[in-house]
């Protein structure tokens, strides 16, 4: 009896401080979202309200009206058809990794190492080269560097996901006649159709969430939400109604893909260490 | 199969047409293997070594933004960034950062990871809610904190305020004594999920005998956790580690939104001091310098790593 009360009182201590750690990391993602919400008296009360009389949405209207909207947009363009490109280009070399071993483990590491070089020592040289080819603020430059700051990514998880599908399938196919490109269209990329769409997933939210290269190569009209929102800060006054609205913005649709990817998550942000 | 090289000198007809198409198949392959392989390898190069190689050349020369000066200077911009204070203060804040934000979120996740690895009511619900700061953009993680931290109007204070039962006008970003603290609360709280995360699915993986072996050995908790668990999670631990490690080595964001590297240049990262160079002062052999001093320091460290951890097989 007395051992089941103190279980139950562990249990008890253990759930409050999983709450209370809980409310911790949530607490600042309520306050953003809270602040979309509130009018501009709300925002500049003092003491600070915890909570709009109202859900009123004219933050998001006025962002909707001044065309800062559109940066959710560029935004959305950018990501997901630089998304697209690696993915394609990325799935077949891994598969040539992961199968023919071409290269060997040296090529998999140069090519993993590509990805860990801090994004400002690879947008500097960048940017003077496109200055060059007159890319800077242009979808194709944009997209053409995501596609290549993302492909080590997608060729490391792929060749990951590659290597946990039975090659005894493609060799049957192979000796049912398929060629080559057909095991590939018709036994690979449907057998590892989960790990193709987390990979995108991800590679997808990096180029979303990403800040630098879109400061550095965006002007005005390939501007990303990311860089928008840094508009907002002023030297003594910030506008916080547009900084929370528009990061809300940005970040809801990353929450609702995020949440279908609750099962690759761990995979994915491992670069494929943990095959959770 | 060595019969199979010389399928002339084989006498079964049908075994050497095999061979034949064998080779023929095994050259096919090659050329197959390459193919798939080189769109990929041509946009990392076009990315990757062509700008390097130019980087280097420009290193070399003497473009600044009045003067668009292209003779060869020699070792001039090096000379002047190692003798730059600037550079290295920002290179000790890089590693400051480092060495207090990458400990802290390693235990602070490995303390939560070690709570939720228990049976506990609505586990899965508490997991799926713990993730949402490492997905936000660390951009718009920045920019909430500065909305937290704000002396008059943000939550911070108020807390404070409540505690101190007074009113409290902390300048949490223009504070010297305070900078630091505030950009590591931001960046410890959108990367302790990180760790957590890793590290509860290492802990899952744990082997629950040997633990229950070491309980009726009479085995205590720190002494099992030493000995059984932290070597079985060691491998998921030192990957966290790694990918952490070079986060932090090219912090940006957070410091942008929260405080620009200010007061003055109290909290530049080094990739905010060749940002400030490269493309606010527009010092650009100058920039070119540090932006390949990163890079040759981040490859040594990551070839060194590479080798020691064993990244997804």
């Amino acid at each position: 009896m007395n051992l089941r009360r103190r279980r139950r009182l562990k249990l008890v201590l253990r759930l409050a401080a999983a709450i209370a750690i809980t409310a911790f990391f949530l607490f600042p993602i309520y306050w953003l979202f809270m602040i979309s919400f509130k009018t501009p008296e709300e925002i500049f009360a003092f003491p600070p309200k915890w909570w709009p009389a109202q859900l009123q949405f004219d933050n998001y209207q006025v962002l909707f009206k001044d065309g800062d909207a559109n940066t959710v947009g560029n935004s959305l363009v950018v990501a997901s058809v630089s998304t697209v490109f690696a993915m394609f280009l990325g799935t077949l070399c891994a598969y040539s990794l992961a199968r023919f071993r071409t290269g060997g483990e040296n090529l998999a590491n140069w090519i993993i190492s590509q990805r860990m070089v801090p994004p400002i020592a690879v947008v500097f040289p960048i940017f003077l080269l496109y200055v060059w080819l007159k890319l800077v603020d242009t979808y194709v430059g944009l997209i053409l560097l995501y596609t290549a700051f993302n492909l080590p990514y997608v060729i490391w998880m792929m060749r990951g996901y590659i290597n946990d599908i039975p090659k005894a399938l493609e060799e049957s196919a192979l000796v049912d006649g398929c060629t080559r490109w057909q095991v590939l269209w018709k036994v690979v990329f449907p057998m590892c159709r989960a790990g193709l769409f987390a990979t995108a997933i991800f590679t997808f939210v990096f180029a979303w969430n990403d800040f630098i290269f879109a400061l550095v190569l965006t002007r005005t009209e390939v501007s990303t939400y990311t860089v928008q929102v840094t508009h907002y800060f002023g030297g003594q006054s910030n506008f916080w109604a547009k900084i929370s609205a528009m990061s809300v913005l940005g970040t809801v649709p990353i929450f609702i893909v995020v949440g279908f990817m609750q099962r690759y998550l761990v995979r994915g942000i491992s670069l494929g260490a943990v095959k959770g | 199969m060595p019969a199979s090289c010389f399928p002339l000198t084989n006498s079964n007809p049908t075994e050497a047409f095999l061979a034949a198409t064998r080779t023929l198949a095994a050259t096919r392959d090659r050329r197959f293997k390459y193919v798939l392989v080189a769109p990929s390898i041509f946009v990392l190069l076009l990315i990757g070594i062509f700008p390097l190689v130019y980087l280097v050349l420009v290193s070399f020369q003497n473009i600044t933004m009045t003067d668009m000066d292209t003779s060869f200077q020699g070792l001039l911009n090096y000379r002047e960034m190692i003798r730059s204070t600037r550079m290295w203060e920002s290179l000790l804040h890089t590693v400051i950062f480092t060495a207090i934000a990458l400990p802290v979120e390693l235990v602070l996740g490995l303390a939560m990871a070690q709570l939720f690895i228990d049976r506990i009511p609505g586990r899965q619900v508490f997991v799926a809610l713990l993730v949402l700061p490492v997905v936000i953009s660390p951009i718009v993680a920045g920019a909430t904190w500065s909305l937290m931290f704000d002396n008059r109007f943000g939550p911070i204070n108020q807390i404070i305020g409540w505690l101190i039962g007074g009113e409290a006008t902390i300048l949490w970003t223009i504070n010297p004594n305070l900078v630091y603290p505030a950009i590591l609360v931001a960046e410890i709280w959108q990367w302790t999920p990180f760790m957590f995360l890793l590290l509860l699915a290492a802990l899952s993986a744990v082997d629950k005998s040997q633990l229950e072996a070491a309980s009726i050995d009479g085995a205590g908790w720190w002494r099992t956790f030493f000995r059984i668990v932290l070597p079985a999670i060691w491998p998921v631990m030192a990957i966290a580690i790694l990918i952490r490690g070079l986060d932090l080595f090219r912090l940006f964001d957070i410091v942008w939104a929260l405080t620009r590297g200010g007061p003055g240049t109290m909290t530049e990262t080094i990739s905010i001091f060749a940002y400030v160079k490269g493309f606010q002062q527009f010092d650009t052999s100058f920039t070119a310098a540090v932006a390949l001093l990163i890079i040759v320091l981040l490859s040594i460290v990551v070839m060194l790593a590479l080798k020691r951890v064993e990244l997804a097989r």
